[in-house]
């Protein structure tokens, strides 16, 4: 049977065929989740059981509920001393993978570019060309941090350039953006009158760095879709409750395609955010503690074991380079596999540019990251003999 | 550094090198720290959260509220003092409501606990009354839940 051309044309997750060959396997270490290793905090799950047994089991607003959007318009104002009308310029989503895709339909007509920086998450590419468009990558590497520079955006720019889609922190290098250059890019942005997608899924994951509201920069307001949600700071993955914020035009537009595909959010997840919202702060300070330990070790052991590696500013992924053993990421990460059981992401899945390099998550305990360390590092002395 | 108290709260059996690379400092500046706590009654001893009932040798343990009428000049400081002296007792608090000193006594049996209580504790001038509890079950104790950890339900490798 006949399979959209379009569809077609985008190549299946590289990360699907190390999921196969793990889950095959016994006694893996799997430094490859993408998701935090500690339980949804119990006071969020508390609250969530307690507004099903008061029989909160209905749709809700297509917007999402008024108390969670005004309880995040307080947050953010709060925040980063950005205002979003809690009425009609935030949107509920299911996760901020949903807000991506609702955000590109919005605003692109076919054939029209996004510009995105590589190493990126997995999904961006995907979203663009199933929203019609096409996506424009603009290569980084350790050199700057794996951030781009501002002349490279500027010089990806053609006539059908639409927008800039940005996520720093950074999935999976854990990079951030300058202040400086972020508002070099704003500039560009404004003079090509191009839209920003800033997905800020990483922004209470940060480690002695701030965090820059893109939305928060002189002449970004107007023409950023913010995009955040729960998943990461709270640990609530699997609730899959995220939002973006922007104008009024845009999260209507936004609104128009929610409401047709998917209606709202689950309430459950949405009332389990509220709580998240108003009292989770405590339970995130603890966990990025905890990430900031494992962080600190999982880079220290890696360069000592001659695999260079930056000093991630946010999200909980070390991203070294693996070129000094002449293997590429996906021989690397196979072997790892199969000779350690040691399972982490080949740097190439998350673009071009990240052939040469492995993504470790530290998001798993303290023990597991030393005994990933140890054979690790038995295997890279293995080979490089 | 708090930092380093943090982690050893959790696991003090690591090594001054782990801890160097979990805080980005050097092992000699974290054993000096450590050090410096010890002298300094900071960290007071190194202890290990034991499920006794798994081993079938659970000690018995009580808990006892004491009300105690208060002497001009020393409080409760003094019959806190008296009690806090017996080996058996494991944990001395002053506390509000209607009792004063809740107090944690160990024991090998019921009546050892009993009559530790009657002989000892209830015959101290100034205690006016004691309320014993008995601990039937531990669900959580110094931040630990007592069950068996519940697995990683995550999907090996997403992105």
């Amino acid at each position: 049977m006949h399979i959209s051309s379009r569809v077609k044309s985008v190549p299946a997750s590289g990360i699907r065929k190390f999921f196969d060959i793990v889950s095959q396997m016994e006694d893996v270490i799997s430094l490859g989740v993408g998701e935090p290793d500690f339980v949804t905090p119990w006071r969020i799950r508390e609250a969530c059981i307690y507004s099903l047994e008061k029989g909160y089991t209905t749709y809700t607003s297509n917007y999402g509920l008024l108390e969670l959007r005004e309880a995040l318009s307080a947050y953010i104002e709060d925040k980063y001393g950005v205002r979003y009308d809690p009425k009609n310029q935030i949107l509920i989503t299911v996760g901020v993978s949903e807000a991506v895709d609702l955000a590109l339909r919005a605003i692109l007509e076919p054939g029209e570019e996004v510009i995105i920086p590589e190493p990126c998450f997995v999904a961006y590419q995907p979203c663009v060309v199933f929203a019609g468009g096409v996506p424009v990558s603009v290569s980084t590497g350790p050199e700057t941090g794996f951030a781009p520079k501002p002349e490279q955006i500027d010089r990806a720019v053609t006539p059908k350039t639409r927008a800039i889609m940005l996520s720093f922190p950074s999935n999976p290098t854990g990079a951030i953006m300058p202040r400086d250059d972020l508002q070099a890019l704003v500039d560009i942005a404004k003079a090509h009158d191009l839209y920003i997608i800033s997905d800020e899924i990483y922004d209470k994951l940060i480690y002695g760095v701030e965090h820059t509201c893109v939305a928060s920069l002189d002449g970004a307001y107007e023409r950023t879709i913010y995009l955040n949600g729960f998943s990461k700071a709270f640990a609530m993955t699997g609730w899959r409750i995220g939002y973006a914020a922007s104008n009024p035009e845009v999260i209507e537009a936004m609104m128009k395609i929610h409401q047709y595909i998917i209606m709202c959010a689950p309430i459950t997840a949405q009332m389990a955010a509220i709580e998240a919202l108003k009292n989770g702060e405590g339970d995130t300070a603890e966990m990025l503690r905890q990430y900031d330990r494992r962080r600190r070790l999982i880079v220290a052991s890696l360069n000592k074991m001659g695999l260079d590696c930056l000093d991630p500013k946010g999200a909980f992924y070390a991203f070294p380079c693996i070129k000094s053993t002449s293997l590429s990421s996906d021989e690397f990460s196979e072997r790892l596999l199969y000779e350690e059981k040691v399972a982490v992401v080949p740097g190439n899945v998350f673009g071009k540019c990240g052939e040469g390099y492995i993504r470790c998550s530290y998001a798993t305990n303290l023990q597991n990251i030393q005994q990933a360390m140890e054979r690790m590092a038995r295997f890279v002395q293995k080979i490089s003999r | 550094m708090e930092e380093i108290l943090r982690i050893l709260e959790e696991d003090c059996r690591l090594s001054a090198e782990e801890i160097a690379s979990m805080t980005g400092k050097s092992p000699d500046e974290v054993k000096a720290t450590i050090e410096e706590y010890e002298r300094k009654g900071i960290i007071r001893r190194y202890k290990t959260v034991i499920d006794w009932e798994k081993l079938g040798e659970e000690p018995v343990i009580a808990f006892i509220d004491v009300r105690v009428s208060p002497e001009r000049g020393v409080g409760f400081d003094d019959v806190a003092e008296r009690i806090y002296r017996f080996p058996e007792v494991r944990a001395v608090y002053l506390v509000s409501g209607p009792h004063d000193l809740r107090v944690q006594v160990s024991g090998k049996s019921m009546k050892e606990v009993a009559f530790f209580v009657a002989e000892k504790l209830a015959t101290i001038d100034r205690v006016q009354s004691t309320n014993t509890h008995f601990l039937l079950k531990r669900y959580k104790e110094d931040g630990v839940i007592f069950e068996a950890p519940e697995g990683d339900r995550r999907l090996a490798i997403t992105p």
